[in-house]
């Protein structure tokens, strides 16, 4: 898809590899992508097809037997233990399938972590925390647990602790897969918002057909591969759709 | 993070419960028998402690402990004090006994005899009476403990009669002395009487004890007697020493206190690292989580030993108080005189804990840091 919107994400040539009793079974197979900011792309494809080892590549959290990552201008797969862990801490966000909250913090300080983490103090990192929580309809939840927040809740929060810090990348793993359909079109079309910010790009892995009509470009995979791009319905053509 | 760390730990309020009070069960076995032990072991000594005059114990080459004596003849005392060096020496007598109380009651005791001028080798503390009024004829002084064993529940008094080795002699005074390793009273009367307390026999001098001289040191004084008289001389410190260690090697006290403590750290450290490291392993997603966004291993590591610092700590003190409030509530029980949680049992228990909850962090953190943070994204 041409575009002229700046280039958060650009893979080349990605290869991945993994043991397999004395031999390697290749996963990806020189997987090519780019990923523009200020827009929502989807990663979709059918289970085991490569989705979130690409992901994990992507953020660095996994290193690619072959190719290149550049992210923001930063070539990540040239960076090495703690600098990788900061460039994620600083420059990435994350939304995770599981939300993996820390059960005995509130909505806010699970939220403020990425901001800790750096070193902000504790009352400075939540007062942006709530300010995060309320930019996405949470106000009111900030101070409680995360065993007294619903589903679309608590993947909410999860939302907010992956924008706290203004990443420059905002990478989803199935966010809607743990949640009904109604809730799961609320966290899409907040994903969907964020999206819209020219600062951010998120790139956002799913299964769920149904939330297509939030991406500006939806990226195929299968068997390891980019098998080409699927054109976004309209959402007047997706059944039950909430945008 | 640190708060972070906290509200994990204060989260999981029944494995944080557990996990204090595994750290605290180990340290109140541990620091309770230890001290135990050690009141134990010293009680073998008691006798040398209390005597705090003398510099060097002169005894006969054969004996081995305290309560193993072969008396010398008089003679010796007079080789003794003739040895350059010596500022003065005195006999000392130590021997076994039976009193018989008017009511009728008899009670083994460990009569000490002191010497007759000096009074050398009295107690450290009167509790009633007076120290001079020994040096009446058929004067004996009893200890705290020979009180309650004989006359039980009763005040402490002086003036009663009673008979030592059928001979009828006055209790002019009570005091408080180092309880001995058999749990017999100490009475104490000068030498001479104590001569004539005992029945005859060849020789009866038990211990010659000596002060060095200005400018000589115990040691030299003890190796100058050793040189000059063929006597076993001996520091009090290495004569305490000496009888400590004939407990530990001929007895199975050592061992018996050894296998409890050593289950008490064994029991507290399974507990502790168990939890521990269960505790981790259920936040180990948290952990794969808080390492995909971005926190750091060090920081990791930082929340850890946070987390068992504040376990450690408080499951130590809580066990240190316990065992502290233990002694202090029994530090009136004639049968635990003696027996206290010393700095060097509490730092020693301390070590213990620290060694415990570095080894429950080990095995927790390892588990973290070969963590894949890739494991987040598996639904």
């Amino acid at each position: 898809m041409a575009s002229a919107a700046p280039i958060a994400v650009r893979a080349r040539g990605i290869v991945k590899e993994f043991p397999s009793g004395g031999a390697a079974t290749r996963v990806l197979h020189g997987i090519d992508l780019e990923v523009e900011a200020g827009r929502l792309t989807l990663l979709v494809g059918p289970s085991g097809c490569g989705k979130t080892t690409l992901l994990s590549i992507l953020t660095g959290i996994l290193s690619p037997t072959g190719g290149e990552v550049d992210v923001m201008g930063e070539r990540i797969t040239s960076l090495r233990g703690p600098r990788k862990v900061l460039f994620r801490r600083d420059r990435l966000g994350f939304v995770f399938q599981q939300y993996n909250l820390l059960p005995a913090l509130t909505a806010a300080e699970n939220a403020a972590i990425p901001l800790i983490a750096a070193g902000l103090p504790l009352a400075a990192a939540t007062a942006r925390a709530r300010a995060t929580l309320a930019r996405i309809g949470m106000r009111e939840h900030s101070e409680k647990l995360p065993n007294q927040l619903s589903g679309g809740q608590l993947q909410r929060v999860a939302i907010a602790r992956a924008l706290v810090h203004e990443p420059a990348l905002i990478v989803c793993d199935e966010p809607t897969a743990a949640l009904d359909e109604h809730t799961g079109q609320t966290v899409m079309q907040i994903l969907r918002e964020i999206a819209g910010d020219p600062r951010h790009a998120v790139l956002v892995v799913t299964h769920d057909n149904r939330v297509h009509h939030f991406a500006d470009r939806i990226v195929s995979m299968n068997d390891g591969r980019i098998t080409g791009e699927l054109a976004p319905p309209r959402p007047q053509e997706v059944p039950h759709a909430h945008a | 993070m640190n708060r972070i760390a906290l509200k994990m730990l204060l989260g999981d309020r029944a494995k944080y419960l557990g996990l204090i009070f595994g750290i605290g069960f180990a340290t109140l076995l541990m620091s309770q028998q230890v001290s135990i032990f050690i009141g134990l072991m010293s009680r073998t000594a008691s006798q040398i402690l209390d005597v705090r005059e003398p510099d060097v114990w002169v005894m006969h080459p054969r004996v081995k402990y305290i309560d193993e004596i072969e008396a010398m003849p008089e003679v010796e005392l007079s080789r003794v004090r003739g040895v350059e060096g010596v500022a003065w020496a005195v006999p000392l007598y130590k021997g076994n006994a039976v009193i018989r109380s008017p009511e009728g009651l008899l009670q083994q005791v460990i009569l000490m005899g002191l010497d007759d001028g000096s009074l050398v080798g009295r107690p450290p503390q009167i509790l009633l009476g007076s120290l001079a009024d020994l040096k009446r004829p058929n004067a004996l002084m009893l200890d705290r403990a020979g009180h309650e064993f004989i006359w039980p529940g009763e005040p402490l008094r002086i003036g009663r009669v009673v008979e030592v080795n059928d001979r009828r002699v006055e209790i002019v005074a009570i005091a408080k002395a180092s309880p001995p390793f058999v749990t017999f009273p100490v009475v104490y009367t000068r030498y001479s009487e104590a001569l004539r307390f005992t029945p005859p026999q060849r020789n009866k001098l038990s211990f010659v004890v000596a002060k060095a001289a200005a400018g000589v040191g115990p040691a030299e004084l003890a190796r100058r007697i050793r040189a000059r008289t063929g006597l076993q001389a001996l520091t009090w410190s290495e004569f305490a020493w000496r009888s400590v260690r004939h407990y530990i090697e001929r007895t199975g006290i050592p061992v018996n206190f050894g296998i409890t403590v050593t289950l008490g750290f064994i029991v507290g450290a399974a507990v502790a690292a168990q939890t521990f490291y269960i505790f981790v392993l259920e936040n180990l997603r948290q952990f794969g989580a808080l390492k995909a966004i971005g926190v750091t291993d060090r920081q990791i590591l930082g929340m850890v030993v946070l987390q068992a610092l504040v376990v450690g700590g408080l499951g130590y003190a809580i066990g240190i108080g316990l065992c502290a409030l233990f002694f202090w509530a029994t530090s009136d029980v004639t049968a635990l005189l003696g027996f206290v949680l010393r700095w060097q049992v509490m730092a020693g228990t301390g070590v213990a804990v620290a060694a415990i909850m570095l080894l429950s962090s080990l095995a927790s953190i390892r588990k973290v840091f070969v963590l894949d943070p890739a494991v987040v994204f598996r639904g």
